[in-house]
C-alpha cells in the first residue's frame, strides 16, 4: 500500500439547512478496496458524488487522483470510473456499441477500443451476446457489464454505488471476482454496499452514520473493536445510533 | 471532434432503433399534412338556415331559392313562426334565421322598399359572422336583380352604385390550402424540433444515463451538439417529406426557390432546438417537459398568425408575436411559397430567428450543468 489516491479533509455538503455529509476525513490508498458503508440516507451517495465531481462540496478539502474536487473536476473525471445505483448503460444499444461509445468518449483509440472490447467479452463470456441489445440481458449480466464498462478506459479509481443491488448471490460472488481482478491490476475500488458479506471482502471499511464517519478500519479490526462476530453486527451497533432516517 | 463523432453515432443508432421516433418522423407529417388542411377551412359551407316566410309570395320564394342555391346554406327548416325558429337555434339545429315579413312583396312593388330580418346564432362567432355576411351579400345581389327588372331603360339609374371587381394577388384562386399547408408544415417542424430533442434528453435524465455522461470528461458543448445535430437533420428530413406531400397532394410548388426555404429552415431549426434543449435543462422528467412544451406550443401557434391574422390582434399580442419564432417561419413560408420571395426579401426574418437561436443555445449550454 503506497500513496493515497483519495484524500478528504472535513469534507462537507449542506443542502439549505440539512447537512448531508458532515466533515468527513479519510484517505484511500492506491489499489485498495475501500468499503463505504452506511444506512440509507447516511450520506454515502452524496459523499461519492462529491468525489466524482458531480456535486460541489460546501466546505472542506478533498483530492481524487491528485486533483482538487473544486477546481479540477474535469481532470478527476478523466481518471475515474463510475457505476451508479441506477443502471446506466444504454439499453437500446448493443453490448459492443456501449463499449465503443464509452471507450470513445474517454478518448480511446479505435484499436484500443477493439482490443479491450474483445478482452472484456472474453472474460465475461459474452462473445455471443456482443451484438445483442443490452435490454435483453439478465440483470446480473448487465451489472457485470456495467462494471466492465466503468473500468473500460482503465481509470485509476472506480466508484461503485451499490453495484450489486438486486443481484443473486452467485452473480454477486462473480461480480466480486471482477472487483478483485481490477484491484490486482492497480485500480482503486471505492464501493458502497448494504451487503455485510461484501463488507468482509473489503481491505478497509468506513461506516457512516448521520453524515459522519463513525468507524474506519479493516473488517477484522472493526470486529475486534466492537466485539462483534460479523460485520453485520458492527454495522447494527453503529447504525442503531442514527437519529435521522430516510 | 472525435468525441462528437461517438456521440452522434450513438444518437443515430438509438433513433433508428426506436420505432416510435420513426413513426413520428414519417406518419405524423403525412397525417397532419393530408388530413388537417381538409379540416382547417375558413370557407363556410353547410350553414344551417331557418326561413320564416310570412309572405308566401313569389318574390319571397325567389329570394329563398337564391339563398339555398348559393351552396353556403342548408335550409333546415321552413318555419311558420319566429318563435319556433328560435327554438331551432336553441336546439343548435339552426345557425341563422331569416324572417320575411308578411308585406314583403307588396312593399317591394309599391314602396320600392322592403325589410327582412336576420337573426344570427353567435355562439360560434366565426360562423355567425361569415354566415351573416354571406346572407347579406346574397340579399343585396337579389335586391339589384329586382331593381334591374323594374327600372325602365330610358330612365336614369336612380342610385349610382359602385361595383367592385377583385384580383387576388399571389393566390389567384384564393385556395386556402396554399395558405394553410405551408403553415401546418411549420407547426410540424416546430413540434418535432422541440419535442423530440427535449424528450430525448429528459429521458436520459430519467433512466440515469445522463449521470454516467456527466461523470465522463465530455465537454458540455459537445454533449449539446451531439443532441442538436441529429434532431436538426431529422427536422430537415421532415421538411423534405412535408414539401413533397405539399407538391403531390396539393400541387403546391413554391413560387420561390427551395433553397430559400431550406436556408431559413436550417436557421429556424437551430433556434427551436435551442429552445428544446433549454426546456430539457429545466425539467427533470418527461411529463414536466411535455407539459411545458405543450403550453409553449399552444401560445406559439395561436400567436403566430397561422390561423388568425396578426393585424387584427391587440397591440400587446402583436408584440408577443414578434417574440415568437413560429411567426417568422409562417411568414417566410408564405412569402416564399406564394410570393416567390428571395433570400434577400426574408433577410429581416432570418436575422431575427438567428438572434433567437444564438440566445437560446448559449443559454442552453450555460444552463447545462455537469454537476450540482
Amino acid at each position: 500500500m503506497s500513496e493515497s489516491v483519495i484524500i478528504t479533509n472535513e469534507l462537507t455538503k449542506r443542502f439549505s439547512n440539512f447537512t448531508a455529509v458532515d466533515a468527513i476525513s479519510f484517505e484511500v490508498k492506491k489499489g485498495e478496496i475501500f468499503g463505504f458503508l452506511g444506512a440509507n440516507g447516511a450520506g454515502k451517495t452524496t459523499a461519492m458524488r462529491m468525489l466524482c465531481g458531480l456535486s460541489i462540496p460546501t466546505s472542506g478539502r478533498a483530492s481524487v487522483a491528485g486533483f482538487d474536487v473544486y477546481k479540477q473536476t474535469e481532470d478527476i473525471k478523466r481518471s475515474i470510473g463510475y457505476m451508479s445505483q441506477k443502471f446506466s448503460l444504454y439499453e437500446d444499444l448493443t453490448v459492443k456499441e456501449n463499449m465503443q461509445f464509452y471507450g470513445g468518449i474517454y478518448g480511446m483509440s479505435n484499436k484500443a477500443i477493439k482490443q479491450k472490447t474483445d478482452y472484456v467479452l472474453n472474460t465475461l463470456h459474452l462473445e455471443n451476446e456482443a451484438k445483442k441489445l443490452v435490454r435483453s440481458l439478465p440483470l446480473g449480466w448487465k451489472q457485470k457489464l456495467a462494471f466492465s464498462v466503468a473500468i473500460f478506459h482503465e481509470p485509476s479509481i472506480v466508484f461503485l454505488d451499490e453495484p450489486t443491488g438486486g443481484v443473486d448471490p452467485v452473480t454477486r460472488r462473480e461480480f466480486w471476482n471482477l472487483i478483485y481482478e481490477a484491484a490486482e491490476n492497480g485500480i482503486t475500488i471505492f464501493v458502497t454496499t448494504h451487503y455485510m458479506d461484501e463488507a468482509e471482502y473489503c481491505n478497509r471499511v468506513s461506516i457512516m452514520v448521520d453524515g459522519k464517519i463513525e468507524a474506519l478500519d479493516s473488517p477484522t479490526r472493526l470486529k475486534q473493536i466492537f466485539e462483534a462476530e460479523s460485520m453485520g453486527e458492527v454495522f447494527l451497533k453503529l447504525a442503531r445510533k442514527a437519529v435521522r432516517s430516510e | 471532434m472525435r468525441t462528437l463523432k461517438f456521440l452522434l453515432q450513438k444518437e443515430f443508432r438509438q433513433i433508428f432503433r426506436d420505432p416510435s421516433i420513426l413513426r413520428i418522423i414519417f406518419i405524423m407529417p403525412m397525417m397532419q399534412l393530408i388530413l388537417l388542411p381538409q379540416a382547417a377551412d375558413y370557407e363556410m359551407k353547410n350553414i344551417q338556415l331557418t326561413v320564416v316566410d310570412h309572405d308566401h309570395s313569389s318574390y319571397s320564394q325567389q329570394l329563398t331559392s337564391k339563398i339555398t342555391a348559393s351552396g353556403y346554406f342548408k335550409l333546415t327548416d321552413y318555419s311558420a313562426s319566429y318563435k319556433s325558429a328560435i327554438e331551432d337555434i336553441e336546439r343548435e339545429k339552426s345557425d341563422l334565421i331569416l324572417t320575411i315579413p308578411a308585406r314583403f312583396e307588396k312593399d317591394l312593388v309599391k314602396e320600392n322598399e322592403s325589410k327582412v330580418f336576420m337573426a344570427v346564432n353567435a355562439i360560434n362567432g366565426v360562423k355567425a359572422n361569415l354566415g351573416g355576411a354571406y346572407l347579406g351579400m346574397i340579399i343585396q345581389d337579389y335586391n339589384r336583380e329586382v331593381r334591374l327588372k323594374w327600372i325602365q331603360f330610358p330612365r336614369l339609374n336612380p342610385e349610382p352604385t359602385i361595383d367592385i371587381t377583385y384580383s387576388n394577388w399571389f393566390n389567384p384562386l384564393m385556395n386556402y390550402k396554399f395558405f394553410m399547408v405551408p403553415g401546418i408544415l411549420v407547426v410540424l417542424i416546430t413540434m418535432v424540433g422541440s419535442f423530440l430533442a427535449t424528450l430525448n434528453i429528459v429521458k436520459e435524465k430519467e433512466i440515469g444515463t445522463i449521470e454516467q455522461i456527466n461523470v465522463t470528461p465530455i465537454k458540455r458543448h459537445h454533449f449539446i451538439l451531439g443532441k442538436l445535430i441529429p434532431f436538426w437533420i431529422l427536422g430537415m428530413v421532415i421538411l423534405t417529406i412535408g414539401l413533397s406531400i405539399a407538391r403531390l397532394f396539393y400541387g403546391i410548388l413554391p413560387a420561390g426557390h427551395f433553397y430559400t426555404i431550406y436556408a431559413f429552415a436550417a436557421i429556424y431549426l437551430f433556434s427551436i432546438l435551442g429552445l428544446g434543449l433549454l426546456i430539457s435543462n429545466y425539467t427533470s422528467n418527461q411529463q414536466q417537459a411535455m407539459l411545458i412544451s405543450f403550453f409553449l406550443m399552444m401560445i406559439f401557434i395561436l400567436l403566430s398568425g397561422l390561423y388568425t391574422s396578426i393585424d387584427s390582434m391587440p397591440e400587446w399580442a402583436k408584440i408577443l408575436t414578434r417574440l415568437n419564432p413560429v411567426t417568422y417561419f409562417v411568414e417566410v413560408m408564405r412569402m416564399v411559397v406564394l410570393k416567390g420571395s428571395t433570400l434577400r426579401d426574408i433577410l429581416p426574418q432570418t436575422l431575427t430567428v438567428l438572434c433567437f437561436g444564438m440566445v437560446l443555445n448559449c443559454w442552453a449550454v450555460l444552463s447545462y450543468h455537469k454537476r450540482s
